[in-house]
């Protein structure tokens, strides 16, 4: 069996309606590690959330992305979403008329397949994700996004990574709009997923760190990775900001 | 069926036809002579014959609507059309009986299946007429009649004479008159005082044969205090040239009965649908249509409901598909003539690949009608840039006291919904099809499950390959 679980971003450089936004991204993620993106807003990050499950209004201008050396760029969303990827997104969207339990039913059916649990073995799956995330049970027969507030958004999202156990898991913002005791109980979740995915958690902040602890931290400034170490670097950003990292970029 | 009939039919699952085999087939056209025949034929009593050459006249006089899809109603030849067409010799109550192609038509839409499963009775018209009708034993002898309506009319004289042309007298409109002019088949319903049939009626309604008119008439009757519920479905083969489906249905809930009319119609892209249907409710009834409109050249329908009685309830749930070439001209009218009266209508409907979904509709409130509640619900999803879709509300509330409640909404699919269904394993088609049955939803979970099943795989075949 091929190696399991290795994604390898290498040179990446992607536009947006002409104007290019990540300018030469290298990045290596392997199962059971956990790495952080951080930086501010307009950086870059979500971009390449994005593009890496698909997304058909960013373009790639060069470089490439492999998952266990098979080109992901070649592929549709729907295809990278099989092949294991898997992204929380920072701004879900709703899908009125369809049900949260059918959808997910559904879901994990087109991703697995054959592989799929039994109708009994994903209600016992389904039944304690929910407990774990103090989802109430009629929150199967709302609609999949439909007038949810912001934290049961983003615990959707969670319920989903838990169930869909994909090999590549990216979270984009998954901590915004969360209060303390709803960003830690979705970062159990996050914590119970990730020990069979790599994963890349992408914030802003390095509160929801402290819940789940990055084995590696990245910052992007203006498109590029300007610096890559261990969690420390993530206590130093909230200590100091990303003014010296900046300084440092354009110096 | 042959590969080139194949090709033809596309996509249309229905599309299918068998060899025509018909017993008496009229001459294309229209005039008094084919009008007498066809009431000769049937050896009708004389009023069904006076009025339906009073209609004949009504509709040779009668200018086309200017309103709607004038252009295409004005491309119907109406010379071209065949108005009656016998295949088979009868209605047959044993299934067996039914000849071996007709009978092909309906095992392969499913029909014999689901009357053993699920229905209380059915009756199959074939073109012009009812080649199988049964019904459950236990209803027939609690007094419940259902029968093909040239049956009703032989048998039952005396209550079809009572009640047809009541609630849509053949004046209504160019349609209508049409229909009362030339109708054959259809059903008639009976329910007499206090009984409620448990399991629907249904009726299947299939056109075979190029240019053919299919004319059906419906009548049902629910007396005091009973209730039904009654199903149709529709189908017909692609033809290169059009058939012309053009039906008359009345109902009548007297006081505290209760009525549901549920159609689920799926025609090929070469039939104009044009169909008057109204009920009356009376004293604290109820009537509710429910009514699925997928597929036709040109479907014209507004289902309506008189609230004539105090207390009475009516409801009018419908969705409407608009693909290439098809145009849906659908929607509801309400009156509210009496006290207490409510209504309810929600209207779905989905253009795509340069369909064309219209909702028209009407509710009014007259004057000595107080404390009405109303609520109008219509929304519209759009699926591409070369589709339409337009609302023509009307409201004439003319009492002070009604609560009236109307939201519309017209949406488009976004690339990032379908992006996020996409990022969960579903294909294109499949995210497409998601959000169309969820768009649906409201609506499907109305039907009984074998219709909401059978709605649902429909719409998932109308979204594959619709991204290019």
């Amino acid at each position: 069996m091929a190696e399991e679980g290795v994604l390898e971003i290498r040179n990446l450089h992607v536009e947006i309606g002409g104007e290019p936004i990540l300018k030469g991204i290298d990045l290596t993620l392997k199962k059971g590690e956990i790495h952080a993106l951080m930086g501010r807003n307009g950086s870059g990050k979500s971009t390449l959330a994005n593009v890496l499950m698909g997304h058909p209004d960013y373009e790639v201008t060069n470089g490439t992305v492999t998952l266990d050396g098979e080109d992901l760029l070649e592929l549709a969303a729907w295809e990278r979403a099989r092949a294991g990827l898997f992204l929380s997104f920072q701004y879900p969207q709703s899908v009125p008329g369809l049900q949260v339990g059918n959808f997910l039913r559904k879901s994990v059916q087109a991703l697995h397949g054959d592989d799929a649990p039994s109708a009994r073995e994903f209600r016992a799956e389904l039944n304690a994700a929910m407990e774990a995330l103090d989802i109430d049970k009629k929150f199967l027969g709302r609609y999949v996004n439909d007038g949810f507030s912001g934290g049961e958004k983003k615990r959707f999202e969670i319920l989903q990574l838990m169930l869909i156990k994909p090999r590549i898991a990216i979270l984009d913002e998954t901590d915004s709009g969360l209060d303390i005791d709803a960003m830690r109980t979705v970062a159990d979740g996050i914590n119970a997923s990730v020990e069979h995915a790599a994963c890349l958690i992408i914030t802003h902040y390095q509160r929801i760190l402290e819940h789940v602890k990055p084995d590696h931290v990245h910052v992007l400034i203006d498109g590029r990775i300007v610096a890559s170490a261990g969690y420390e670097l993530a206590i130093k950003l909230e200590d100091k900001g990303y003014e010296w990292l900046e300084q440092e970029a354009s110096a | 069926m042959s590969s080139d009939a194949r090709e033809a039919v596309g996509d249309y699952k229905a599309g299918w036809h068998d060899p025509e085999q018909a017993t008496v087939r009229f001459d294309a056209g229209l005039s008094e002579q084919v009008v007498r025949d066809i009431s000769e034929l049937k050896g009708e009593p004389e009023w069904m014959t006076d009025i339906r050459v009073k209609a004949y006249h009504h509709f040779m006089e009668r200018p086309m609507p200017n309103w709607g899809s004038t252009e295409l109603l004005n491309s119907i030849d109406f010379d071209k059309i065949c108005y009656f067409l016998r295949s088979g010799d009868g209605t047959k109550e044993d299934w067996d009986e039914v000849p071996e192609d007709i009978k092909n038509t309906f095992d392969r839409l499913g029909i014999p299946d689901a009357e053993k499963k699920w229905l209380g009775g059915v009756t199959a018209q074939y073109e012009s007429e009812t080649i199988y009708h049964s019904i459950r034993e236990d209803l027939e002898s609690q007094g419940v009649i259902f029968l093909d309506m040239d049956a009703g009319l032989r048998e039952y004289p005396e209550i079809v004479k009572k009640y047809f042309c009541s609630i849509i007298p053949y004046q209504d409109n160019k349609f209508s008159a049409l229909n009362t002019a030339v109708w054959s088949g259809g059903s008639f319903l009976y329910v007499p005082k206090g009984v409620h049939v448990e399991l629907p009626v249904q009726a299947y309604f299939r056109i075979n044969s190029e240019n053919m008119g299919q004319f059906e008439r419906t009548l049902i009757v629910a007396e005091e205090g009973s209730s039904v519920s009654y199903i149709e479905g529709c189908s017909a083969p692609t033809y290169s040239t059009d058939s012309l489906h053009s039906a008359v249905v009345e109902l009548i809930a007297l006081p505290g009965a209760y009525i549901r009319y549920t159609t689920i119609q799926n025609w090929s892209n070469n039939v104009y649908n044009l169909v008057t249907k109204r009920g009356v409710a009376h004293e604290n009834s109820t009537i509710e249509w429910v009514d699925a409109n997928v597929g036709s050249k040109l479907t014209m329908k507004y289902p309506a409901i008189i609230l004539k009685g105090d207390g009475a309830h009516g409801e009018v749930i419908s969705v409407a598909y608009a693909g290439e070439g098809m145009h849906q001209d659908a929607g509801a009218k309400v009156h509210h003539l009496a006290s207490n009266t409510t209504s309810k209508i929600l209207s779905k409907s989905i253009s795509k690949d340069g369909g064309r979904g219209s909702y028209r509709g009407m509710v009014t409130v007259s004057k000595k009608a107080d404390n009405c509640k109303v609520n109008v619900v219509c929304d519209a999803l759009i699926l591409d840039e070369k589709s339409r879709s337009d609302t023509y509300p009307t409201m004439e509330i003319k009492n002070s006291s009604c609560r009236c409640e109307h939201e519309a909404s017209v949406s488009k699919v976004s690339d990032d919904q379908v992006f996020y269904l996409m990022s969960r394993g579903h294909s294109e088609d499949e995210a497409l099809a998601l959000i169309v049955n969820g768009f649906f939803e409201p609506f499907v979970r109305e039907l009984p499950m074998e219709y909401a099943v059978e709605l649902n795989k429909l719409m998932a075949l109308e979204m594959e390959g619709s991204i290019g």
